[in-house]
Parts: C-alpha cells; sequence; structure tokens
C-alpha cells in the first residue's frame, strides 16, 4: 500500500497548458500516473498531448473535469496570482485530495482557502510543495522518479531537494519507499507531519519513518509528541536549518525563527525526547533506519 | 518584508487609526527644525527594521529643540542590531496613563489571523506570555467573514473597563484588522497602544511586516522597500530572483532548493567552518544565475571558498555543469571553488567539471569538508 495516492488515482492536472503544468504531466504519465483530465480557463476541448501520443482531454472548468472523467486528485501548477482559486475551485469539485505545487501563494489567500477545503473535508497538500510519489503506483507533482524505488519506507518532509538527497540516498542502499511525501515550505499548509505520520502508522505495507523538518513553526515539535503517544513505528528524522539567524526568511516562506521560537534545536530536542533518532548529517538517515529496522 | 514604523504609522493612518503626527529627518538639523516647529517635548526614534530600539539607545526624549538636534545627531548612524540608522521619526511626546499591546500575525497552528491583545504594553510579547500568559487574550479571524464587531469589542473589553476607552478600541482594533489585511500583511503591531488623561487612545508605536508573495499585487506597498536597510548583496540577489542572506562566516554556498541549502549551511559548522551565506539557487541551470549568483558571493570580502551543492532531480546534473563551466568563463573568481552534484547524470556532469578543471564530487559530507578546509588554509 501507500499513502493518499495510489495506482486507482486519477488525476486532473490544472495548468496543463502551463509551461510547468505540460512538462510535468507529461512526466507523471511517462511514470504511469493515471492523469485523465486538464484544465485550462478557456481552452476547453483541445487535448494535451502525452508520451505515446496519449490523449488529455482537456476542460474550462474543475467541476466539468470530475464530472466527465471521475477524477479523485487534482495538482495545481498555475501561477501565484490565480493559484488560491484554482485551490478553491478544485475543493468544490468533488476530488479529494488538491496537491498545491505553486510557490509564493499569498498566506492570506491560503487562510481562505484551508478553510474552505476544511469546512468540506478535502484534503490540500502544500502550497509550495514537490507534491508525492508513491513508487511503481502513482506521482502526482515533481518529485524526480528516477530516485525512488518500491519499499517499505515512508518518507514526509518540508522542503524538495533536501528530501531527493534522503530519498535518493535510501534508494542507493536498497531501501525503497511506500510513499515520499513533501508537504511543503509554506507558513499555512494543508497537510502536515501529523497527518501524514498517521497516514503511515495505519499502512500496513510502512514499516518505518524519515521525518525532515526545518525551522520556522512548531509542527515538528507536534509531530514529535504524536509519534511518543500515537506510533508504533519507528521515527528517524533530520531538521534543517541549525545555522539560520533569527528573524531572516531562509528561502522557504515559513522557514523563519519568530523571536525565539522554532528554532532548529528545539525541534531537535522535541524529537530526541519523544523517541526519534535524529540524524546529524543528512548521511546519517540511513543508518538509523537500518539500525531502527535491524 | 519589513517596513519602518513611520511607514505603518502612514498605513495607520490611512487606516483612520489615531496615530500622533510625526515626521522623518535625516540629517541633526532637519530634527532640530520640526522639533521646533512642534514646540514642546519631543521623541526621536531611530527608523531600523530591528527591535530593542529603546534599549540600544535608539529612542530619546527631548524638551528642547536643541536636544532633539543632539539626540538625533547621537542616533544617526548608530548601530542597531547591525543595521546602521539613516533616518529618525519625530513626534511630540504624549501624555501616557495606561501601556496596551495589540498586534495580529498570520497564526499557522489556527490557519488565519489572529489578534493577541493584553493590557500589559510597552514590553516584549513573547515576554508578557512567558511570565503571565493569562494577560494576553488571543482571538482568530475566520478569513471568511473578516473581525466580526462583537468580537472586535471583545478585543477592547478585554483591554479596559471605561465604555468610552471600549468604544474607541473596537473600532481601532477593526481598523487595524482592516490596515493588515489591505497590506498584504504577515505581522503588525501596537505597542503601546495609550490611553491619555484626556480619555484618548491612540497608536504611538508601529511595527508591519509584509507578507512576500503579496507585493505581486501590491504596488504602493512594495514602493516601500527600503534597499539602504539591507546589504547591497541582499538587494543584487532579490533583483536577479535569487534567495540569499548574508551571514559572516567564509564559505561561499551556492545551493539548490531551501531545505538543501540550510543543510549544507549546518554541514559546514559540522566541519568546523562557517557558512558566509545562504543561498538558493532555484531549479535552474541557467548560466545568468549562476553569474549572479556567483558575483553576490565573491562581493563578500569576508568568502575564502565556494562550495556548490547540486542535487539534480528534474534538473539534470549535466545542464547545472555546463552552466557553471559558462559561467566561470565569464567572470573571474580568485578564491577555490569546490562542487557536488549527485543525481540525474551525474557521471557526465561529473567529466564536464573535470574537463574544466574543477574538484568535483558526488558526496555531500566530502565536498563540505574540502570547502572547509579551503577556507581554513
Amino acid at each position: 500500500m501507500s499513502i493518499f495516492i495510489d495506482s486507482d488515482t486519477k488525476l486532473v492536472v490544472q495548468g496543463i497548458t502551463g509551461r510547468d503544468g505540460s512538462f510535468h504531466a507529461f512526466q507523471m504519465m511517462e511514470y504511469g500516473t493515471q492523469v485523465v483530465a486538464g484544465v485550462t480557463p478557456g481552452k476547453g476541448g483541445q487535448s494535451f498531448e502525452g508520451p505515446d501520443g496519449a490523449a488529455v482531454p482537456i476542460f474550462n472548468s474543475m467541476d466539468e473535469a470530475v464530472a466527465r472523467t471521475g477524477a479523485n486528485t487534482s495538482v495545481v501548477y498555475v501561477p501565484p496570482a490565480f493559484a488560491a482559486d484554482a485551490i478553491l475551485e478544485a475543493a468544490d469539485s468533488g476530488v479529494d485530495l488538491v496537491v498545491a505545487i505553486t510557490e509564493g501563494v499569498p498566506v492570506l489567500d491560503m487562510a481562505r482557502a484551508h478553510a474552505f477545503a476544511r469546512d468540506k473535508g478535502v484534503r490540500i497538500l502544500g502550497p509550495n510543495c514537490p507534491g508525492l510519489l508513491s513508487p511503481g503506483k502513482s506521482k502526482v507533482g515533481i518529485l524526480p522518479a528516477q530516485i525512488v524505488t518500491e519499499g517499505d519506507i515512508g518518507v514526509v518532509s518540508r522542503s524538495g531537494t533536501l528530501t531527493y538527497e534522503a530519498v535518493f540516498q535510501l534508494t542507493n542502499v536498497g531501501l525503497g519507499q511506500t510513499t515520499c511525501v513533501g508537504i511543503g515550505g509554506d507558513p499555512l499548509i494543508g497537510t502536515s507531519f501529523i497527518d501524514c505520520l498517521e497516514a503511515f502508522e495505519a499502512d500496513p505495507d510502512t514499516a518505518a519513518v524519515v521525518m525532515i523538518g526545518e525551522i520556522g513553526g512548531t509542527d515538528e515539535q507536534e509531530a514529535a509528541t504524536f509519534v511518543k503517544t500515537s506510533m508504533s513505528k519507528p521515527v528517524v528524522g533530520f531538521i534543517a536549518g541549525q545555522t539560520a539567524p533569527p528573524g531572516r526568511r531562509m528561502g522557504h516562506a515559513g522557514a523563519i525563527i519568530s523571536g525565539s521560537a522554532g528554532t532548529a534545536e528545539e525541534k531537535i530536542k522535541a524529537f530526541e525526547e519523544n523517541g526519534i533518532a535524529v540524524a546529524k548529517r543528512p548521511v546519517e538517515i540511513v543508518d538509523l533506519i537500518k539500525e531502527a529496522l535491524a | 518584508m519589513d517596513i519602518h514604523e513611520y511607514q505603518a504609522k502612514e498605513r495607520f493612518r490611512a487606516a483612520g487609526i489615531p496615530v500622533p503626527p510625526d515626521e522623518i529627518a535625516t540629517t541633526a538639523e532637519e530634527a532640530e527644525a520640526i522639533a521646533s516647529r512642534y514646540g514642546g517635548m519631543v521623541v526621536v526614534k531611530a527608523q531600523v527594521h530591528s527591535g530593542g530600539r529603546g534599549k540600544a539607545g535608539g529612542v530619546k526624549l527631548a524638551k528642547t529643540a536643541a536636544e532633539a538636534r543632539e539626540h538625533a545627531s547621537a542616533i544617526l548612524g548608530m548601530e542597531i542590531n547591525g543595521l546602521t540608522v539613516h533616518k529618525v521619526l519625530v513626534t511630540p511626546a504624549e501624555d501616557i496613563d495606561t501601556e496596551a499591546y495589540v498586534g495580529v500575525l498570520v497564526d499557522r497552528k489556527r490557519q488565519a489571523a489572529t489578534f493577541m491583545v493584553s493590557p500589559e504594553g510597552g514590553m516584549d510579547i513573547e515576554q508578557v506570555a512567558a511570565t503571565n500568559p493569562d494577560a494576553i487574550l488571543k482571538l482568530t479571524v475566520d478569513p471568511r467573514y473578516g473581525l466580526l464587531p462583537h468580537q472586535a469589542y471583545w478585543l477592547a473589553n478585554f483591554l479596559y473597563d471605561d465604555p468610552g476607552l471600549i468604544k474607541q478600541t473596537s473600532r481601532i482594533v477593526a481598523q487595524l484588522y482592516r490596515s493588515f489585511v489591505d497590506s498584504g500583511a504577515s505581522m503588525t503591531e501596537i505597542n503601546p497602544l495609550i490611553t491619555t488623561p484626556d480619555g484618548d487612545v491612540k497608536a504611538i508605536d508601529a511595527k508591519m511586516s509584509i507578507d512576500d508573495s503579496e507585493l505581486f499585487r501590491r504596488p504602493d506597498v512594495a514602493a516601500m522597500r527600503d534597499s539602504s536597510a539591507e546589504p547591497p548583496s541582499e538587494t543584487k540577489a532579490r533583483e536577479a530572483g535569487l534567495s540569499y542572506v548574508k551571514l559572516d562566516g567564509d564559505v561561499g554556498c551556492c545551493v539548490n532548493g531551501a531545505g538543501l541549502a540550510m543543510a549544507t549551511m549546518d554541514l559546514v559548522k559540522y566541519y568546523g567552518g562557517e557558512p558566509a551565506n545562504f543561498l538558493d539557487i532555484g531549479g535552474s541551470s541557467n548560466p545568468d544565475k549562476v553569474v549572479a549568483a556567483l558575483e553576490i558571493i565573491t562581493s563578500d570580502p569576508n568568502v575564502k571558498a565556494i562550495l556548490f551543492n547540486i542535487f539534480g532531480g528534474i534538473t539534470r546534473c549535466d545542464d547545472v555543469a555546463n552552466g557553471i563551466v559558462e559561467a566561470t568563463k565569464r567572470i573571474e573568481i580568485q578564491v577555490p571553488i569546490v562542487i557536488r552534484l549527485t543525481g540525474t547524470n551525474e557521471e557526465a556532469a561529473l567529466r564536464i567539471l573535470e574537463d574544466a578543471g574543477f574538484s568535483a564530487y558526488t558526496s555531500m559530507d566530502a565536498v563540505v569538508e574540502k570547502a572547509v578546509q579551503l577556507a581554513n588554509a
């Protein structure tokens, strides 16, 4: 099994005719993801050409796309100015999961979108995230397919390339993954570490979890408590940003130490106090997972 | 993006919040002239993007215009938390009866704008939260409805008993919420919100940070950016579309991805070095971006070695390697460069770099250790 997406995932790509949307729609189809529709307002009736001449119908709107194709998931590659509206539209259309890749969505726009999605019972992943990939089953987002392999490790992270780094090292030593999830680097994200940990705990095929956090907020601290109280599976952690100065945004909009809160130090401490083995360097993640599974 | 106190006060006034008048001076003479126009006692306040201005000696009361001139002369050019003061605000001193705190910020856990108010104003709210949490009321605003009238009343009622003060303050918190939303803010603060012996409520300090993602649609707010308040290298990085933060070390870092960039800095420290910067070059293999990154890193005289750490995912390592080779042909670099690439097409990338005379690595630890060694040599 896997979490959130699998071979039954039927995906709509919002912004399929844009530069990023079209490139990644093609990549996802190549990986085997069922891309059943694209949405670009004003381009309904056209079709998108995937690998080997596969044609994906394009619709003007999400409600049409879902009604006509039975899609259950959407991925958003819409520019920041329109991304929140696209996410709201997706959350209103009947899909269960909306994966928001776009970086730079105004935070107050996302506050509205998250409130709306919560009421509708729709899961948002992101925004400002690389998406997720269940090896051998489905890929939604921008994670590079060639660095993953099937196996029993769950990976959840706030970062993109740092996740790839960890996943690639796992793959290189034959430790495959059930699902790799990037939850996003923004201050307001739809799916938290705890949501992912809960799903990994419930997934019979996941044996252990790698959790990669960074400075800013308290999501990691709460996740650490959850691990102690509600998880039977071993969790290995890494926190980026020990050398980050307070008050400065480190790339990700959410990676900022506010006052004295959200430091790497307090997160590492929370991990250690709650039974999560913490890697001091990314390369140690593999060793700690091996120990946890031994 | 942080804006200055005087700019935040302009936003407040536009929203209708009562704020005493003020003017900005860049010289001691101007400060004196402003003070004599106001007559009476004035306060001279350093305008820098930093807390703790008072403790640093950047806020002074002046009884006369001549004294305002002396204070301005001492404050202008002063350094507060590493930031040089270029401007002072001069404002009439107010008679203060009580001081309260009113703030709005985007609360990550509650996923919405959240008010924090406390009758214990004039001090650091984090300190109040630590020592007397019952003195703070937190209230989350549903973004779909905005601040409702009864919520504004609850906030005001928590601060004061007097009906007149409550009425004024209900209006002020509603105006503050509007200002927060209309400015695309991520945080705004009135500390202190004062009451006067005459029964007036006024904001005598103002703080606001803007969500960078809002700037594209708020040109009036974007125009408030003060580039003199940041190192020139950070201005240049922003214009080149790079995420860059200058630090004090000597190992220049150029990394793709924010998380990996932070992890790289941490590893520099782990191996006994100090990172000179945070720099996320993004997913691009565009030589122009690499050139801009190298120019920014090498403009820092402390940098003794440059470290590239690139994970090729969708971006191919060989494309990035070509970008680096191309960039280093266009710009002369005086310090050693070490490069680590891993992921898609890494073998081809290593050949390209070695043919061009670079030390290339696939291990993150090995390259960081080497960079630290070169910087310490």
